[in-house]
Order: C-alpha cells, then sequence, then structure tokens
C-alpha cells in the first residue's frame, strides 16, 4: 500500500478526473484504534464483536428474564429462536440425551455468531466482526476444546485417541493410512476449516458489498453515472444476499461444532 | 468509513494470522453470552417450557378422564333408558294380559248373568203358569160343578167324587190339548 492508496479514498476522487479505482484490499479490514489503553487498542471490531454479546444477551435477557407460561411477543420469537438451536440442530445430530447438556452452548454459538455476521449490514457499523480470522478462531477453539476434551473423557486416553484417528482393525493393510490421515484430518485441519469456513464468507461477502458501493461511487461522474446505478443495485444485491448468507454461516458453524460433538460421543468415528 | 480505516502507512497482516487482542475479545464476548445463558436464562425458558408441557398434558389428561366419565354416563343412561323401555313393555303386556282376562272375565260374567236372567224368567213363566193353570183348574172346576149342580138341581158337593171327575176331565183335556200341538 502506497501514499496515492490512501489518496485513493479521498470523497473528491471520480471515475474520468485521473484517478484510479479506489480497489478495497486487506486495508479494508483493518481499522485505527478508537481507544487505547496501555498497549491494548480497542478497535471498531473489538467494539462490535462485544456489542454483539450485549445484543444476544439483551435479546434473550428481554425475552426470557421473567418467562411466562403464555408467552409474550418478546418470549414467543426468543423460543422460536431457541427452539430452532435446540430442536432443529442439536436433537437432530447429537439426540435428545446426549444433546441436551450443549443446548446452551450451541445456542450462545448460533446467536452470537449471526450477530456478528449482522453487523455487516446494519448502517454505521457495516462490518461483520466475523470476517476478521481472529473470531472465528475464538469460537472455533472453545468447539475444539469441548469435543476433544468429550473424546477423552468418554473413551479415556487410548479409546479417545483410537476414537480420534478412527482405529479399526477391520481396515487391515490401509489401516495406518487411515490413522495418519484421520489424524491430521480431525485434529488438524478440521478446526482450521471450522474458523475460515466463517471467516472466508464473510470476508468475501464484505469484500463484494464494499466493492461495489466504492464503485458506486467512484463511477458517479458523466457517462459513468449508468455504471453507477447498475454498480448501486448490485450493493442492495449483495446486501440481501448477504442478509441469507449471514444466517446460513452461523448455520454451518453449529451445525459443524454439534457433528464434532456428536462424532466425539459416538462409539465409532 | 474512510476516517475508521486505516492509513497504508501500516502493513496490513495477513489475512489467516489471527490478531491476539481479537482473539481475547471474541472469547469474551463467548464467555459473556454462554455465561447469560447457561447459567440464568436458558434454566430460566426450560423451567416454564416443562411447566407448559405438564400443563398441555394435564389438560389433555382431564380431557380424558373427562370424556371417559361422559361416556360411562352416557351408557349408565342407555342402560336405564333400555330398562325403562323393556319395563314399558312389560307393563304394557301385562296390562293387555289383564285386559283381555278382564274382558273374558266380564263376558262369562255377562254370559252367567245372561243365562240366569233367562233361568229366572223362565221358572216365573212356569211358576206362573203353574198358578194360572191350578187357578184356571179350580176355576174351571168350580164354574163347572156349579153348572153341573145347577143343571142337575142336587149338589154335587161331594169333595172326593167331585175333584176326581173334575181332574179325570182336566186331564183328558191337557192330553187332547197336547195331542193337537
Amino acid at each position: 500500500m502506497s501514499a496515492d492508496q490512501t489518496l485513493a479514498f479521498d470523497p473528491d476522487c471520480h471515475i474520468f478526473t485521473g484517478c484510479g479505482f479506489p480497489a478495497p484490499g486487506l486495508h479494508t479490514f483493518m481499522y485505527e484504534p478508537i481507544a487505547t489503553w496501555g498497549s491494548f487498542e480497542l478497535t471498531k471490531p473489538m467494539l462490535l464483536a462485544i456489542l454483539s454479546s450485549v445484543v444476544v444477551v439483551g435479546f434473550f435477557w428481554a425475552a426470557f428474564r421473567k418467562p411466562k407460561l403464555i408467552p409474550g411477543k418478546m418470549q414467543m420469537v426468543g423460543e422460536a429462536g431457541y427452539d430452532f438451536v435446540r430442536r432443529g440442530i442439536v436433537y437432530e445430530i447429537i439426540g435428545k440425551k446426549d444433546g441436551e447438556k450443549y443446548v446452551p452452548l450451541m445456542v450462545t454459538l448460533f446467536f452470537l455468531v449471526w450477530m456478528m455476521n449482522l453487523w455487516s449490514i446494519i448502517p454505521l457499523a457495516q462490518f461483520p466482526v466475523t470476517s476478521l480470522i481472529a473470531f472465528p478462531v475464538a469460537l472455533a477453539l472453545v468447539v475444539y476444546v469441548v469435543w476433544v476434551s468429550l473424546t477423552f473423557k468418554k473413551h479415556g486416553f487410548v479409546g479417545g485417541w483410537k476414537n480420534i484417528v478412527g482405529y479399526d482393525k477391520s481396515l487391515g493393510p490401509i489401516l495406518p493410512l487411515v490413522v495418519v490421515l484421520e489424524f491430521f484430518s480431525n485434529l488438524l485441519i478440521r478446526p482450521f476449516t471450522h474458523a475460515v469456513r466463517l471467516f472466508a464468507n464473510m470476508f468475501a461477502g464484505h469484500l463484494l458489498i464494499v466493492m461495489f458501493s466504492l464503485a458506486s461511487w467512484y463511477l458517479l461522474n458523466g457517462l459513468g453515472i449508468v455504471y453507477a446505478a447498475t454498480s448501486f443495485v448490485m450493493v442492495i444485491v449483495m446486501t440481501a444476499f448477504e442478509l441469507f448468507i449471514q444466517a446460513v454461516q452461523a448455520y454451518v458453524f453449529v451445525l459443524l461444532a454439534a457433528s464434532y460433538i456428536q462424532g466425539a460421543l459416538s462409539e465409532h468415528h | 468509513m474512510n476516517a475508521l480505516l486505516l492509513a497504508a502507512a501500516e502493513e496490513p497482516q495477513p489475512p489467516l494470522i489471527p490478531h491476539l487482542d481479537e482473539l481475547v475479545i471474541g472469547l469474551i464476548a463467548f464467555v459473556i453470552v454462554f455465561g447469560f445463558l447457561a447459567k440464568k436464562l436458558l434454566p430460566n425458558i426450560n423451567k416454564v417450557l416443562d411447566e407448559r408441557r405438564e400443563a398441555i398434558e394435564g389438560g389433555i389428561e382431564k380431557a380424558e378422564s373427562a370424556q371417559i366419565e361422559a361416556q360411562s354416563v352416557l351408557e349408565q343412561y342407555k342402560a336405564q333408558l333400555a330398562e325403562a323401555r323393556h319395563e314399558a313393555a312389560r307393563l304394557r303386556q301385562e296390562a293387555t294380559e289383564q285386559g283381555t282376562a278382564i274382558i273374558q272375565e266380564m263376558k262369562a260374567e255377562g254370559q252367567r248373568q245372561r243365562e240366569e236372567i233367562i233361568a229366572a224368567g223362565h221358572a216365573q213363566i212356569e211358576a206362573d203358569r203353574k198358578a194360572a193353570s191350578a187357578s184356571l183348574r179350580q176355576d174351571v172346576g168350580k164354574l163347572a160343578t156349579d153348572l153341573a149342580g145347577k143343571l142337575v138341581g142336587e149338589s154335587l158337593q161331594d169333595t172326593a167324587r167331585q175333584s176326581r171327575t173334575i181332574d179325570r176331565f182336566l186331564d183328558e183335556l191337557e192330553e187332547k190339548a197336547e195331542a193337537v200341538r
């Protein structure tokens, strides 16, 4: 990034004025600190992450603080969301008996991830927290710790390892190969893909919205106005699409977390 | 947004290397939500959901027991109704039988009375006839005797002879009359 790219964000930069397109890039995902305490720098994504917690807790506080037998509107909505994760994901994948214990974890993950994603299209925020790899990693790490410790707790040390590497005598001569593959696949690649899947989706989505937004502004000059209009339509389309993707990615993230826990609990991997 | 975007002076981090501060913030965000949900809010709603399920199941049970009761009452009523019908039929039958008996009795009684009356009439007529016959016989005898006495001029008051003669005469008359009849 050079100095002229900093200038590229100049609001007066339009097409046909000798100014290059201020393409979004990695710098789009970097923010200057809002506040600094010693070595700690609070940035906008961090603030949004904490705000996500506040919103999710606030919502469920309003819905479930004093729940009634005959629910009010907030409670009804909260129950619908809760039921979606509990029945739709946990009971479906882990089962009712074993899964009940993990419902709070899954509900937390789903609504926290969803809220973190949602900031992408909320005016003024307009940044998906999960497009910074650290946040998906933090949540994937929690899931990873849970399912790995669960595996050893459930099957013991040797049994746990056998579960993780998919040890199965009936495989015969290809057993060593399977063991090595499963070891890498489950223990190393799985948490990585779990986090990156969410990160990459939100990263790409945000990049698209930013690109079309910048283009709409950049093209707003002379003949470029026609293209600017097209670009702006794309902003709206992508925003609507992101709304869908945000929910889907939160769902997928939790679905995978549930299936990892289910795998840890099951006898045969 | 522009103001918030980091100046290009700082080299952007590779996108797949997590920033430690952000990771910690992410964990804190998770712990906040998990703490509230797992410790307070979800147990809250679970309790209410259980209560609601129990309430609904209780309602269903109540409805079921009410239905069973209604069924038994209905059967009871049906049984009573059938019994009542049976009783009514029996009473009707009995009444019919009794009526028939009474009519028979009345008929028999009427018959008997009629016969009695007829018999009494017959007896009366017979008695009257006998009386009339006796009286007539006496009168005719007396008249005949008187007439004969007057004709022969002497009294034929000899009772024994008189009655025998008269009676014989009258018997002959009767025999004649019966022969004619």
